[in-house]
């Protein structure tokens, strides 16, 4: 083929450069050494250290097949447990944050209702994902604690357990937590999302007579369905990685009864130590990210829209 | 309408950001009452201004010009900038600056910070000269290459440290005989009690009279008993009498990387259980805010075991109506302060101590034996440090001319409470209590048993729960 135009292609591949160096340093090269670590008998005393012989606490016996895997899901990892945890803790989050992200968008798009003031409240629905998840997660711990303000207010003076003393409280508090600063983010995707209908169907549906109702299932709803999966998704892949959170109402330990403990929780505990379990852990964790982030492509891709969103990290 | 909506949104956006901000501020008011305590105590140090010494203005420094301190939180850094410096030996200090690096104690997080930066110390530019360790660790920096040696390299004699209780130098000494490091207080344990309840509840406050009622675990629970008839709890939580029982073990945690629950700790367990059921405890966890606001005046908590760190750390700071950020004055008339009283409580027994080990790879050799020298060896220091911060400190002289002097506690109404404490450090012993572990083991069984005292689940269901994490710890232990 004969080039007489210029093309501008090349320098597109020189702008990612950088993108894919840091990618390469910071991401891939740990994530395959991960997968190294996850078949090796590798652990660290941490009972000692030394200056002069720096690894000399770091104890390497070689490959070990799936004895990591054995021991994360049927040993001290408690993997199916702790993923069911989190997974717990990511539906009480996620339910209210998908219906009271859907009713929110709906109502500031539409066209007849004409909402006032629909910046100030994209603002404060926002707001909370602004805030550090830590920091929400310490006020909510000071204000559920036993005998703390809400908890003597819920009835904490007598001898009933506080929220945070038992399983479904504390994972509701947490759930909480998650939909508050998840909802404003969401709402915001899926408004982004309405606004891209054709607004001339809406009207079309409303001279056929049909009711709101009939408008948000027949018309919304299918034509969001490729944002509506890819939040679902995102979401998903956001909340197996749920640490910060659950760890600042129920420890590192997952209080109470382990019943809070999730996945990144024990991969934390066992970092710099058990690095063989953990790395077995986390390439668990990366296979089923995988699998969703798989699932993703291919709902996009079925509906035909051709429209290919790159995945970004979201949480909640 | 554009404009308003702007206004309104920033204005929201302004206050809701600052109610966060309260929110945490408050739920974590210790620390910076901590920090209020320390730059009130720290205000004749002006020399050593604290921006001086930033990170960023020491990048590419010498690192022979830089005395570079690692700890896990402020109370080494005011008694060092109100005590040390204004006597240090200014020739020594000569264009040498210090630098502070503290972090956070909890979950080994310290313990970890300081393992990376001393595997680097071999080719780092910038040395640590000192660094920090707790009983709850100390073993693991005695017993490695990273320590200086306190006598052969950094060159204390065995004069400069004769003043010292010996179990504080016990614990320091490898198993050449080697001393690795020293420390400025003896953490002999007391029990601190609120007068107004003693006084309310037994009828006198006096520390004999409440002594001797208090004198066994039996008399102990038998007041709890009463205390309960008047709506106080005699202890605020599960975890404030765990080192009556895991300081007077008769086995570490860990021998030879097996795991072992020792019957004081089982102990420990029972007599928490039947204080939860019997409702003689708040159920808080120690630290947490409910624990804190026990130690007011009317807080409704009879009693906390300390250490001597203890008072001017957490309970005077914690007892104040008015915090001192908040212009309150350390007097009589402000919240609690001098309505609580010390006795030897139950149970002889230490919390905690401080030591400052000199790092293998230092390159501030003699200013480091400086800081040594007149931070736990100078008796007139020592005296002063006990005076102005209500510490225990090392030094059997200085505790004995301020006994001599007719010593009175102003927090503790006017109590000696030194002899007391001398009393309780003459019989401390280290001798096999003590390993590496501890840190972990201790914070982990205390999390794992909280579900036993809370009724869900059995002792046996907590002990697991605890084997699972403290192995994921410790990877290299078993039990």
């Amino acid at each position: 083929m004969k080039k007489k135009s210029i093309s501008y292609a090349k320098w597109g591949y020189i702008f990612l450069i950088p993108f894919f160096v840091v990618y390469c340093i910071f991401a891939l090269v740990p994530l395959v050494q991960t997968f190294y670590y996850s078949f090796i008998e590798y652990y660290v005393d941490t009972g000692t250290v030394s200056i002069f012989n720096p690894d000399g606490n770091i104890v390497d016996n070689g490959f070990c097949g799936f004895a990591n895997f054995k021991e994360a899901v049927t040993g001290k990892g408690h993997f199916f447990s702790c993923l069911g945890n989190t997974v717990i803790l990511w539906l009480i989050g996620f339910i209210p944050q998908i219906f009271f992200s859907l009713l929110l968008a709906v109502w500031f798009t539409d066209i007849r209702l004409k909402l006032k003031a629909q910046g100030f409240f994209k603002t404060v629905i926002y707001l909370p994902n602004i805030v550090m998840a830590s920091a929400l997660g310490l006020l909510f711990y000071s204000l559920f604690i036993n005998n703390g303000p809400l908890d003597s207010v819920l009835g904490g003076l007598t001898d009933k357990p506080s929220l945070m003393d038992t399983i479904w409280g504390a994972r509701g508090i947490a759930g909480f937590i998650n939909f508050m600063m998840w909802y404003g983010n969401t709402t915001i995707l899926l408004m982004a999302a309405i606004m891209g209908i054709d607004t001339s169907l809406y009207e079309s549906a409303q001279i056929d007579g049909a009711t709101p109702t009939q408008t948000f299932w027949k018309i919304t709803i299918p034509l969001i369905k490729p944002i509506l999966a890819f939040v679902l998704i995102t979401s998903m892949i956001g909340g197996l990685q749920m640490f910060d959170v659950p760890t600042f109402i129920a420890g590192d330990a997952g209080y109470p009864q382990g019943k809070m403990q999730t996945l990144v929780m024990v991969i934390q505990t066992g970092k710099d130590s058990s690095v063989g379990l953990v790395g077995a852990i986390s390439v668990m964790i990366f296979i089923i990210t995988a699998i969703l982030g798989f699932l993703t492509l291919k709902v996009m891709n079925d509906d035909g829209s051709g429209k290919k969103k790159k995945k970004k990290p979201a949480k909640g | 309408m554009a404009q308003l909506k702007k206004v309104l949104a920033g204005s929201f956006a302004v206050m809701m950001a600052a109610t966060m901000m309260a929110g945490c501020g408050s739920s974590d008011s210790s620390s910076s009452t901590a920090d209020a305590n320390n730059a009130g105590n720290g205000d004749s140090a002006a020399p050593a201004a604290s921006n001086e010494n930033e990170l960023k203005d020491l990048a590419g420094a010498d690192s022979t010009k830089v005395v570079n301190i690692y700890c896990w939180n402020d109370e080494f850094k005011s008694r060092f900038e109100k005590y040390y410096w204004p006597k240090r030996d200014t020739a020594l200090w000569d264009g040498v600056k210090y630098h502070f690096e503290i972090i956070d104690n909890k979950d080994n997080a310290y313990q970890i910070k300081l393992d990376e930066a001393l595997k680097t110390q071999a080719n780092d530019a910038m040395k640590i000269d000192i660094f920090l360790v707790e009983a709850d660790y100390a073993l693991k920096y005695v017993a490695t290459d990273a320590t200086a040696d306190v006598k052969g390299v950094i060159g204390l004699t065995d004069d400069d440290l004769k003043e010292q209780y010996k179990y504080t130098k016990d614990v320091m000494t490898d198993a050449k005989g080697v001393l690795k490091g020293v420390s400025w207080q003896a953490t002999p344990g007391l029990f601190l009690y609120n007068a107004e309840y003693a006084k309310d509840v037994l009828g006198f406050d006096e520390p004999e009279k409440v002594q001797a009622e208090l004198s066994d675990w039996t008399k102990f629970e038998a007041v709890a008993e009463k205390m309960k008839a008047k709506d106080i709890f005699m202890v605020s939580g599960f975890d404030d009498t765990y080192r009556c029982f895991s300081n007077n073990v008769s086995a570490p945690w860990v021998k030879d990387d097996k795991i072992t629950i020792d019957p004081q700790i089982k102990a420990w367990v029972d007599q928490t259980k039947k204080w939860t059921d019997n409702g003689w405890n708040n159920k808080t966890s120690l630290w947490d805010d409910n624990w804190k606001a026990g130690q007011k005046i009317d807080g409704k908590v009879f009693g906390y075991f300390f250490s001597t760190w203890g008072i001017p750390f957490t309970l005077l700071p914690n007892t104040l109506a008015t915090s001192k950020e908040d212009g309150g004055k350390e007097e009589v008339g402000n919240g609690g302060y001098g309505k609580w009283r010390a006795c030897a409580g139950p149970q002889a027994y230490f919390w905690g101590g401080t030591w400052i080990s000199g790092c293998a790879t230092l390159d501030n050799k003699d200013i480091v034996k400086d800081i040594m020298l007149k931070m736990t060896c100078d008796t007139d220091i020592m005296a002063d440090i006990t005076k102005g911060e209500q510490d225990y400190t090392n030094n059997k002289a200085a505790i004995k001319k301020l006994i001599d002097g007719g010593y009175k506690n102003d927090f503790l109404g006017g109590q000696n409470h030194l002899a007391l404490l001398t009393e309780a450090a003459d019989k401390i012993d280290l001798t096999n209590k003590l390993s590496a572990y501890d840190q972990g083991c201790n914070e982990k069984f205390q999390g794992a048993m909280k579900d036993y005292f809370m009724g869900n689940g059995s002792y046996d269901d907590a002990v697991a729960k605890f084997k699972d994490e403290v192995t994921k710890l410790y990877s290299n232990l078993s039990m």
